[in-house]
């Protein structure tokens, strides 16, 4: 079986967010990236798969800062291939982003077939589409998203579940080859020791994949004019002091509500 | 009708979920700034049954196509685009929740047309359409003008509230034929029944939930102390389920519980738009996080910008004292 995932860098949230000069986009200069939640998800689901089915899983991921550190943490967790995708224009979208992914997919750097591409069921960034449909319909393979575990894989078809609302879930059917885009793996991204990483900056080896024909669109039918922090109807009333004194504060507000 | 406003409705278990009103409520002032008619598109078996709730819209357009049954996401684009190039609405609502993630990015896909996600406004400006839509995990938020027809908008749960999207009023009523694709590669097989909890946190009056702020599964212990101490009950942000600290049925969110406690603490939660759906309805919130800027300070009613570690054995000790 072989397994390929797509991965993405993404601003770090816990970190200041800056606007760029233009009012419209982020200052990509003072950000820290790190790998998209669910992408990290979806390589954990994509290396448990090859524990239990056997084959190989091969990480792609597109040019950016701190992706090294991705694809070499994604070695030492168990990956055998890392791609690195060279350019790529992060500004152009998420429909931009997957044509660029698809074209390398498809050219002769032998990134295909795969039985199953895994990806995250979305990015915080995400404004202008999802990368797991997109890359599905390039492709014309079938998809499914919010994807919790791939259950079976046997006779060309997956056994996947998806997390609807409230608590329900839904065991689907999908016939191999397919994209799935994954909110969570089974279990918790494994914990890679630093110690491993840099075993793996040793001996793993990133190939570096250009896209063979830069996509010229840009946003299409999409003109940003402002990003900035919310608008909001009002603001929580800010309790201060030591922990103590917060604490008594609180239990002020929960007495006067008749909650203690 | 051309150039119409659609909201594409969604239902769930034979009922129609509240982000569907959410919608038609959001629709409903866009059609009437446009002068153009707002259509309900109700997609599914036996779906002109439910057709009556919609009354807020103008028509209601029953896709009533056994296909349409499960919620297999390219078989609701592709009827959906079949029915979009026939009648060339100007715009596209479509709820963006789990049950149908994904059908407005491939809805796009299909028709070629903008595709936004995370919106949670819509309106014309100088006959155009403008939509505000949150990333980042609700630290940002960015306005952007939609350019090109129809546009697709992936709409974010509390646009509008759903009461002003439900009428008395009996909508004109029209079934609509639509084709799907025969060689469809995904089923359902079965639906799984959520996870039963050894309490049921939708009845409690007081919950402690605990986020990514806690940092290990070790300090759930001081949670639990304090709910103890507050009589209510822990539950979790999804990052906290994910990493196996905190059992599904314990999730509050989109994927999971909605709730609306009498008191939600909010412990290293940041108030990304997933939680927030799940609890932001409860009579009184108090959050404590790190980050000045985290999203659940805009939401909250009270808020205190410290470690949610440092605070819990302060609070539950304080709690104890009082309650004597």
């Amino acid at each position: 079986m072989h397994f390929l995932v797509l991965m993405r860098m993404v601003p770090d949230v816990i970190e200041e967010l800056e606007i760029a000069p233009d009012g419209k986009s982020l200052d990509r200069e003072a950000l820290r990236l790190i790998a998209s939640e669910s992408d990290d998800h979806a390589l954990e689901e994509a290396l448990l798969l090859k524990e239990r089915h056997g084959g190989r899983v091969t990480v792609v991921a597109p040019e950016a800062p701190e992706v090294d550190d991705l694809l070499y943490a994604a070695a030492a967790k168990g990956a055998d291939r890392l791609v690195r995708l060279r350019g790529v224009n992060p500004g152009l979208g998420v429909p931009a982003l997957a044509g660029s992914c698809v074209a390398a997919l498809q050219s002769s750097a032998g990134l295909l077939p795969a039985d199953l591409i895994l990806t995250g069921a979305q990015t915080i960034e995400d404004l202008d589409g999802l990368i797991a449909p997109l890359v599905a319909f390039r492709l014309g393979l079938p998809y499914i998203g919010v994807v919790t575990a791939v259950t079976e894989i046997a006779e060309g078809k997956a056994s996947v579940i998806k997390e609807f609302q409230a608590g329900y879930r839904g065991e689907f059917e999908i016939a191999l080859p397919a994209v799935l885009g994954v909110q969570s793996a089974e279990k918790p991204p494994r914990y890679v020791p630093v110690a491993k990483v840099r075993a793996a900056m040793k001996s793993a080896k990133i190939e570096d994949v250009e896209v063979p024909q830069p996509v010229a669109q840009s946003l299409d039918g999409i003109e940003v004019l402002s990003m900035a922090k919310p608008e909001v109807a009002g603001r929580a009333e800010m309790l201060e002091g030591s922990p103590e004194e917060v604490a008594g504060k609180i239990c002020e507000l929960l007495a006067e509500r008749g909650l203690l | 009708m051309a150039g119409s406003v659609w909201v594409v409705v969604e239902q769930w278990q034979g009922q129609i979920n509240d982000i569907s009103f959410e919608a038609l409520a959001l629709g409903r002032e866009l059609a009437d700034a446009l002068q153009v008619p707002l259509e309900a598109i109700l997609p599914g078996p036996q779906c002109s049954t439910l057709a009556g709730q919609l009354g807020c819209a103008d028509t209601v357009l029953c896709a009533d196509h056994a296909a349409l049954a499960e919620p297999i996401p390219e078989v609701h684009a592709a009827a959906l685009a079949d029915l979009a190039r026939q009648r060339q609405p100007r715009v596209v609502l479509v709820p963006a929740t789990n049950n149908v993630w994904g059908v407005s990015t491939l809805l796009g896909a299909i028709l070629g047309a903008p595709a936004v996600n995370f919106a949670i406004d819509l309106k014309a400006s100088d006959g155009a359409l403008e939509a505000r839509c949150v990333l980042y995990g609700g630290k940002l938020e960015t306005r952007v003008r939609l350019t090109k027809e129809p546009a697709i908008i992936g709409l974010w749960p509390g646009a509008r509230p759903a009461d002003q999207g439900r009428s008395e009023r009996q909508p004109a009523v029209e079934q609509v034929p639509v084709s799907v694709p025969s060689d469809v590669r995904l089923r359902l097989k079965r639906y799984i029944e959520p996870e039963a909890g050894e309490v049921d946190l939708t009845r409690e009056d007081i919950l402690v939930a605990v986020g990514r702020g806690i940092q290990s599964k070790d300090n759930l212990e001081l949670a639990e102390e304090l709910a103890q101490a507050l009589g209510g009950e822990v539950c979790g942000s999804r990052p906290v389920v994910d990493q196996g600290w905190l059992p599904l049925s314990r999730q509050v969110g989109k994927s999971g519980l909605t709730v609306k406690p009498k008191l939600y603490l909010a412990l290293g939660i940041s108030g990304a738009p997933e939680h927030v759906e799940g609890m932001k309805n409860s009579a009184l919130i108090v959050a404590v996080n790190t980050d000045p800027q985290a999203p659940i300070f805009n939401l909250a009613h009270y808020g205190v910008v410290a470690d949610a570690l440092e605070l819990m054995p302060a609070l539950a000790e304080a709690v104890r004292a009082r309650k004597g």
